[in-house]
């Protein structure tokens, strides 16, 4: 073939097809049923509805009841119910239907599903995909609009997954389903109609490999860590720091468990400063890590403190004051100002009497 | 005519005079089992039959009307707050259209020192314990997660989480059992809850603790798109009472004479001191899930067209006119009152109340923590510079 046929070929191609997030998650689901007769969905409203946000629509009808069907209705059942079945081989992908109602399973996952392979010394491994609708931003009512991806992450013996692209939701879920360990997938759910392509990593051999942060924009000035929900809020704030006079570079975690300290620490030290972008309320939050290891490897090539955004310290507040609850562009470009560029000391957390000029 | 306030006053206080006449405390003749079908007074067209229902005196003529009048304006209200939820006025309705009869039930068999702990579907029955329609709208309206006050109107905050309420009305009872207080608790849970852990252990704490605990299971068949087939095999779910020692009952939960009935007589059993009861009660939700749901994408129409037949306002209208206890005039001032309830509604949901933006901070906590107080400072300094730059 020559170059200018190939050329030619590539301008006569269709543009890539665009599916929205749930529907990528659709696909993988389909093609990990299809390609492993072991893999079984189930949980609350996921056959015959196609769940509350369609993301198994039309599974339940085209694999049949036996791979993915509607549970009764107890979170810690199917959980639990999980366990079993991937004792017995199955490789179980559950859903809870929002983030704040996978409480009552919290025990099967921190005692169990987190555990076994420890406690059985190795013996019995359970490859079960926990997917987890999960954060704000759509104007949801109390309950479900919860960051509960700390509690996943502060518990050893679980991967933790945080997709922020249409591709890496495709991508990732197959990557989880594959797995040898639990993995708890958490899916922004205002992210759930965001449009993209999967075409390439529907024809790679190989899914996105977990622990691989992605840098989703280059820049040289100060680096925004982000994850799930917030790399939108990230890429914005970057896009909006440019006016400013700032080459602002997004790191996208990926995955929370494992972590990827090496992207994130290569590109602090090439900026030399870091803002840590996350929706959920920052007390004791995943942000807190990030900074903490930032700082750890990275603090020689620091040029001012770690510095975090995140949600307030309140449960998450009713669909009016959300706003004003969620990290915005602004908070961001807050934080990318308070960086010490002109080398002034950050007089923020001074007690007062100590502050020049403060009364 | 009264006022639309007035008519929902109207409505609690024939509730409350009336609920301890009409019952009794004689314990259950079945002892714990349940009727092999459910308790009916009325048949779908509304005349009188005795089915299993030999154990429950009649609800007082007064009682009834009462009843009738509270489930016109019900549903009125629940028809208005579809409609706003449909218009954008409110994020989210979870309505209980069809279910007037568990709803009104509910509280009519109640005094007003009992408590109820309600679930988000039960709004009809908040309506009728006489709280304000706004004050409840303001969850799905996202002003509050509670927007009135449960101690004033001794109606715990509806429940999103399912079947975790019902652990508390068992807390709740006991406590005020201990208290030497004779308050009962009335907690509500779907068909779906029943299947959560948190059903069964409040059953078990409410037997062991002999609390003064009526629980009420509607079941309307449907747990978002999930039937109830797929949720239990057993007879019924109010056989789910034995296992735990406690007096069950299953009833027509359209028959709102039979709802009442079976009530009073459930309420009266735990206020004497016997211990909890389990009622569940048959009926149907006639709408969606919610407005985001698409009930067409797991059930057929003619099933709903079928239960559109059981409708419980017809009904008990049907019994009440033929008793002569109603008439034309009635009817139509009730109607009256309903559309009067929901014009109200409609007006007062039109406002748009400001929320203050620091109220994030409140009540997080007795004292905010010095945390919760940077984060305060902050917001405000962020309003203060947005308003500034206006
Ligand atoms: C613990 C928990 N899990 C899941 C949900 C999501 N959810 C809300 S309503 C509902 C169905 C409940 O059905 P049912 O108990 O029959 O009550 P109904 O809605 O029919 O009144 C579900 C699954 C929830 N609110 N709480
Ligand atoms: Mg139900």
């Amino acid at each position: 073939m020559t170059t200018a046929a190939r050329a030619e070929d590539i301008c006569a191609s269709p543009p890539p097809q665009l599916v929205t997030m749930s529907g990528a998650i659709n696909r993988a689901l389909r093609d990990a049923m299809t390609a492993d007769p072991d893999v079984v969905v189930f949980g609350e409203d996921v056959g015959t509805l196609g769940g509350v946000f369609r993301v198994t629509d039309g599974i339940s009808r085209d694999f049949g009841q036996d791979r993915c069907f509607d549970t009764p209705l107890a979170e810690a059942g199917i959980v639990g119910f999980a366990v079993g079945m991937a004792m017995a081989g199955f490789r179980p992908v559950i859903e809870m239907q929002f983030d704040a109602f996978a409480y009552p399973a919290f025990e099967q996952i921190a005692s169990h599903v987190a555990k076994m392979r420890n406690r059985t010394a190795g013996r019995i491994n359970l490859p079960i995909v926990i997917r987890i609708p999960f954060a704000g931003g759509i104007g949801g009512v109390e309950h479900h609009c919860d960051s509960s991806e700390a509690y996943y992450a502060h518990t050893p013996g679980l991967k933790v997954v945080t997709p922020a692209t249409v591709e890496d939701s495709y991508s990732l879920l197959r990557e989880a389903i594959n797995d040898p360990d639990p993995v708890v997938f958490m899916e922004p759910k205002r992210l759930y109609w965001s449009k993209g392509s999967i075409e390439s990593v529907l024809a790679a051999t190989k899914f996105a490999s977990f622990g691989r942060a992605a840098v989703r924009r280059e820049g040289t000035d100060v680096t925004l860590v982000a994850y799930g929900p917030s790399v939108e809020v990230a890429l914005q704030a970057a896009l909006a720091a440019e006016e400013s006079g700032w080459s602002v570079e997004v790191v996208d975690l990926r995955t929370l468990v494992p972590l990827d300290d090496e992207t994130m620490v290569a590109s602090v030290r090439k900026t030399g400063r870091c803002v840590v972008v996350q929706e959920a309320q920052g007390f004791a939050g995943v942000g807190a890590e990030i900074a903490a290891r930032v700082q750890e490897r990275a603090f020689h090539s620091l040029h001012a403190p770690v510095l975090r955004v995140a949600g307030l310290d309140i449960p998450y507040p009713p669909p009016k004051l959300e706003h004003l609850h969620l990290p915005d562009v602004e908070r961001v470009l807050d934080a990318i100002a308070r960086l010490q560029w002109d080398d002034d000391t950050d007089t923020r957390f001074l007690p007062s009497d100590s502050k020049g000029g403060a009364t | 005519m009264p006022t639309p306030l007035e008519a929902a006053s109207l409505t609690t206080d024939t509730s409350t005079a009336l609920a301890q006449t009409a019952s009794t405390d004689r314990s259950f003749a079945r002892g714990l089992m349940p009727a092999s079908m459910p308790v009916q007074f009325l048949d779908d067209l509304g005349h009188r039959v005795q089915v299993f229902n030999d154990d429950y005196p009649e609800p007082s003529s007064q009682q009834l009307v009462a009843a009738y009048r509270a489930m016109v304006i019900g549903r009125r209200f629940d028809i208005q707050a579809t409609a706003l939820a449909k218009q954008g006025r409110l994020a989210v309705y979870p309505p209980s259209r069809g279910q007037e009869a568990c709803q009104i039930g509910s509280m009519l068999a109640l005094s007003p020192d009992d408590w109820a702990f309600p679930t988000y579907r039960d709004s009809m029955a908040l309506v009728t314990r006489g709280l304000d329609p706004v004050e409840i709208l303001a969850v799905p309206h996202g002003t509050a997660h509670c927007g009135y006050d449960p101690r004033a109107s001794r109606t715990a905050p509806q429940c999103t989480p399912l079947a975790t309420q019902l652990v508390h009305a068992v807390g709740f009872a006991s406590g005020e059992k201990r208290k030497g207080r004779p308050t009962v608790a009335m907690a509500f849970v779907g068909d779906g809850g029943t299947s959560e852990g948190d059903f069964h252990e409040a059953l078990n704490f409410a037997a062991v603790f002999k609390a003064p605990v009526v629980f009420l299971v509607q079941n309307n068949k449907y747990a978002i798109s999930v039937p109830i087939s797929r949720q239990s095999v057993a007879p019924s779910l109010g056989y789910k009472g034995i296992g735990y020692g406690i007096a069950s009952e299953q009833v027509d939960g359209n028959d709102a004479m039979a709802v009442l009935a079976v009530l009073n007589k459930a309420v009266a059993h735990a206020r004497s001191g016997q211990g909890p009861v389990l009622v569940e009660a048959h009926t149907y939700r006639l709408d969606a899930h919610t407005n985001a749901d698409d009930a067409t994408r797991y059930r057929d129409s003619a099933e709903v067209e079928d239960w559109l037949r059981r409708d419980p306002i017809p009904r008990l209208e049907a019994w009440l006119r033929h008793k002569g206890l109603i008439d034309d005039a009635f009817v139509a001032l009730v109607a009256h009152q309903g559309e009067a309830f929901a014009a109200d509604v409609r007006e007062r949901m039109a406002i748009n109340l400001a929320v203050d933006p620091m109220s994030l901070f409140d009540n997080v906590f007795a004292t905010p923590t010095p945390q919760l107080l940077e984060q305060r400072a902050m917001l405000e300094a962020e309003l203060e510079a947005e308003e500034a730059s206006r």
